[in-house]
């Protein structure tokens, strides 16, 4: 059995998986039924100054699905904690003593002024908490006040928040990050100049996730009206990636540690994470659509595979896919691939066929010997992958490498040597032209 | 027997209940929306298959019953009897990739449904032709002809022997394939079209001729159907008790009171189709004891589908391959037994071994097959092929003003939905011939 003990920016869990500030974990109750249920740590839902704030008394949630009606991306018009403050610094105390092996990281939330902040912080620090985790990331409602995402989106306050947490407290400080800005890389290097020990990402991406054509108000509507909200789940896990990726690779802040946020819902999503340079994962989505057993699945499939593949702990997969994470120019044009279809496996829906024909380039039969069968042309595949992303038999089509003789698309050779864009001779700044 | 005729109703109620929302919305999911979908094709009234599951799943399911109705204007009744698991559902690509194709037929009846029950009519007649055309047989193919030839414009008059519209829809179709009075909603929703009118009890051969209504009318349709059953021309076929079971059916279906049916204890049904398992089903769900169906092929050669026969086996009901009846016995003049002889195949002949059997029986229904009725054609003036009538593909017969459709025709497989597509073709056909 693989060690899923896990060692984040100082702090300790029984395993990488961590539950996102969020409602799971906005109470002891929640929190207590999620260690029971195994998680390794949480982070409480984002703490903030009496008088608390109130959240609509209407829906909060709007989803979009899938077939099937499976949650695909969930958005949400709620606010921080809508206790009192002293009640959740109470409770925080006392399930940290109960569960002393658990990772216990306070989220928080204050007007942007040094004395609030430091205020806050020696309070958190008083219940005997890991950690404290600014968030610089809820994208609506806080962000009007001059909180959340407003914040997080001018990389000079970050700084200069994070340096004023750090100048009180000994605990570890991980900043949350918004993907609701251009280069998340700016955000991620002004935490770290301000001397975060982690950034977290990703909180939720500003969106509307519908609108009711009967009342022509946007999902969740609130007498009538709707407001952007913040989305996550599945939806959201390739923008989180990309982000993560970005900052794992960054010259920068390549050795800051990440905590991946954003759509994880199975042990592979957190797999994926990991490669790509995140220390752990923290979890929302998933929980609020299936509840806190998930997190077994995530545990035994991650142990699974990393058994499978000899990964001893969890230093040795964190950062594995980042150094072939690398920029388009680097690609190399030499590698020539074209799909290949399992005729044992197709089920003959045509669809590869039909958008290969209608959308791209023409290179799928559908017809052979007034047979209905589906066959690559290789003469115009482009190798683009698209017939694989649409056909619903996993693996009944594949890209393969053709290693050697003739690109029958492009009548040359193929040349299995290195050659990337930057010598490639259209493009007008190849490094060997003059 | 004891058992009240509400339990009776029951018990003869939908084979196949209708799908709610949400399964219809899991179920419809499950469609690939395949390129060239073969369930198109294997459909022989070519509906949209994949365009309408997709509407349904968009909750738009008038949009969808309108693409069932573009093509078969007896969707309803279709969705509810098509033998699918020979039709579209066996034609469906999940059938390789999980051996489970989408409930397709069921699908087709819940967007049926909603739209009937929304109690609208989908489509407009178009301008008043001022043509006419006398259709013979409000079965499918009377009813879809009709239907498509006032879309068009043209007034149909639509002439049936029966006392009600329907055909065997009305008549023949096992009630618990449509139940609620299915058939005759479905002729009012096929009516709301306007400009059809139909006049039961009138014969065609008895109160008029072929040769009145060529002069009354621009074109005519036939869609009789077939009549009487093959006569069994065996000893003792005249006893009580031995009967033609599409008649027994015709009872049953118009019966309002199940109990009063006398059924019997032992039943035996003689042939391999889908009337023959209907009857003996029936006969079974109705509180015959023992219920055997005798073929005297084997099973592959019988012409009611693999899920037919199961759907027998499953109520109770025994089949015995290669045995053909040799007489009916009886006791005074009610049946009391059936003696089979054992056949075989030899050189491809079908042969009797000359070892015999009895079956105790109450009640023996024949379900040997049926033929066009006489008198309805005169081969001089249309012409038959093998004794039905011969058609072109726009489903027009030797008599240019003379098209026909469904089980009467030469060629086809005696399923509604086949005599709905007759009924189509030779709508568009005469809309073509009438407009040049
Ligand atoms: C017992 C039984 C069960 C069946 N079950 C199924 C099933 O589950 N699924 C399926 O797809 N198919 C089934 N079929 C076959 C299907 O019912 C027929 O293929 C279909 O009804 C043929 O339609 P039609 O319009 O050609 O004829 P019919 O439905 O037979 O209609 C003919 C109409 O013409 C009228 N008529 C006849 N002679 C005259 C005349 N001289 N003058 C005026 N009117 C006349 C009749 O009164 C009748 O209304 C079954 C058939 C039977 C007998
Ligand atoms: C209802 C809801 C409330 C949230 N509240 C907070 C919050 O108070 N503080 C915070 O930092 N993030 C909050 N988040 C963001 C989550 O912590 C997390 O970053 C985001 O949902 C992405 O992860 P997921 O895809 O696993 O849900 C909230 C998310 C949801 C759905
Ligand atoms: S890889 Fe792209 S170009 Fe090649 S067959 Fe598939 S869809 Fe067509």
């Amino acid at each position: 059995m693989a060690d899923l003990n896990s060692s984040f920016a100082g702090i300790k869990s029984p395993n990488p998986f961590w539950l996102a500030s969020a409602p799971p974990t906005d109470k002891a109750y929640n929190v207590v039924r999620a260690f029971e249920a195994g998680w390794g740590g949480v982070v409480w839902k984002t703490l903030g100054e009496d008088p608390n704030i109130v959240n609509v008394n209407g829906p909060r949630y709007g989803a979009v699905y899938s077939a099937d009606r499976r949650l695909m991306g969930l958005n949400n018009i709620e606010l921080i904690t809508d206790r009192p403050l002293q009640i959740n610094l109470d409770e925080i105390k006392q399930v940290k003593r109960d569960w002393p092996d658990r990772a216990m990281v306070v989220s928080l939330m204050v007007p942007c002024e040094e004395k609030n902040w430091k205020d806050i912080l020696k309070k958190v620090e008083d219940t005997g908490a890991d950690g404290v985790e600014l968030n610089f990331g809820c994208p609506h409602g806080m962000s009007e006040r001059g909180m959340g995402a407003s914040v997080g989106q001018v990389p000079e306050y970050i700084e200069m928040v994070t340096r004023w947490c750090k100048e009180v407290s000994s605990m570890p400080v991980i900043v949350k990050l918004t993907p609701n800005i251009t280069d998340i890389r700016y955000p991620a290097r002004a935490a770290l100049a301000g001397g975060a020990d982690a950034v977290s990402l990703i909180n939720t991406v500003s969106s509307i996730v519908s609108v009711n054509l009967d009342t022509m108000s946007p999902e969740p509507s609130i007498d009538g009206k709707g407001s952007h909200g913040g989305y996550c789940g599945p939806a959201v896990k390739p923008i989180a990636l990309n982000m993560v990726a970005e900052i794992a690779r960054d010259a920068d802040t390549k050795n800051l540690p990440i905590s991946g946020i954003g759509g994880i819902t199975t042990w592979r999503d957190a797999a994926e994470f990991m490669a790509l340079g995140a220390g752990n994962v923290q979890v929302c989505t998933a929980a609020m659509t299936y509840g806190f057993r998930v997190v077994e699945e995530m545990i035994t499939g991650l142990n699974a595979w990393m058994d499978e593949k000899g990964h001893a702990n969890i230093d040795s997969i964190v950062g594995k896919a980042t150094p072939n994470v690398t920029d388009w120019q680097y690609l190399n044009l030499n590698y020539v691939t074209k799909a290949r279809i399992d005729q044992d496996a197709c089920i003959k829906c045509g669809r590869c066929h039909v958008v290969c024909e209608d959308t791209s380039h023409q290179a799928i039969t559908h017809t052979v010997n007034g047979e209905r069968h589906y066959e690559v042309i290789d003469e115009e595949c482009v190798g683009c992958n698209l017939c694989v992303s649409v056909c619903p038999v996993q693996d009944c089509i594949t890209m393969e490498e053709i290693a050697s003789g003739m690109d029958v698309r492009t009548n040359t050779p193929v040349n299995r040597e290195y050659a990337n864009w930057t010598t490639h001779p259209n493009n007008p700044m190849a490094k060997d032209k003059a | 027997m004891a058992q009240n005729s509400a339990l009776f109703s029951e018990l003869m109620s939908d084979l196949h209940p209708p799908l709610s929302g949400h399964e219809a919305g899991v179920e419809s999911d499950r469609c690939y929306f395949c390129y060239d979908a073969p369930c198109v094709t294997a459909c022989p009234t070519g509906i949209d298959v994949p365009l309408f599951i997709r509407q349904i799943q968009t909750n738009n399911s008038a949009g969808a019953a309108k693409t069932i109705f573009d093509e078969n204007i007896l969707g309803g009744m279709c969705a509810r009897v098509c033998p699918t698991e020979t039709l579209c559902e066996q034609a469906c690509v999940r059938n390789s990739a999980e051996h489970q194709p989408v409930k397709i037929g069921a699908l087709q009846r819940f967007a049926t449904d909603t739209l009937m029950s929304a109690g609208t009519h989908p489509y407009q007649r178009a301008t008043v032709s001022g043509k006419k055309v006398v259709v013979v047989g409000a079965g499918p193919a009377g009813l879809a002809c009709a239907h498509r030839l006032a879309m068009h414009g043209h007034k149909v008059d639509i002439l049936d022997a029966n006392p009600k519209p329907g055909g065997l829809n009305e008549y023949g179709i096992a009630s618990y394939k449509t139940p609620d009075n299915f058939a005759q909603r479905e002729v009012d929703f096929i009516l709301d079209i306007g400009g059809i009118e139909i006049k039961n009890e009138i014969q065609l051969g008895r109160q008029v001729q072929l040769g009145d209504l060529l002069e009354q009318y621009d074109a005519v349709f036939i869609g009789v159907g077939l009549k009487e059953a093959n006569q069994i021309s065996l000893e003792g076929a005249s006893l009580d008790g031995v009967e033609d079971a599409v008649n027994f059916i015709a009872k049953l279906r118009q019966t309002e009171d199940y109990s009063a049916l006398d059924i019997g204890r032992r039943v035996v049904v003689i042939g391999g189709g889908m009337t023959a398992i209907d009857a003996a089903v029936q006969a079974k769900l109705l509180g015959a004891a023992d219920v055997t169906l005798v073929y005297r092929r084997d099973k592959e050669s019988m012409n009611a589908s693999v899920f037919e026969q199961d759907l027998a086996q499953t109520n109770g009901v025994k089949i015995i391959h290669h045995a053909a009846p040799v007489r009916f016995i009886g006791e005074q003049s009610n049946l009391t037994e059936v003696e089979f002889e054992y056949t075989q195949q030899v050189n491809g002949k079908l042969q009797g071994t000359g070892e015999t059997f009895t079956l105790q029986a109450d009640h023996a229904f024949n379900a040997i097959g049926q033929v066009l009725q006489a008198g309805v054609v005169d081969a001089d003036v249309v012409a038959l092929e093998n004794n039905r009538i011969a058609v072109n593909e726009e489903r027009q017969t030797s008599h240019q003003n003379i098209w026909a459709g469904g089980d009467c025709i030469a060629g086809g497989d005696d399923l509604t939905v086949s005599a709905v597509q007759d009924g189509k073709l030779a709508a568009e056909s005469i809309n073509r011939y009438l407009s040049s």
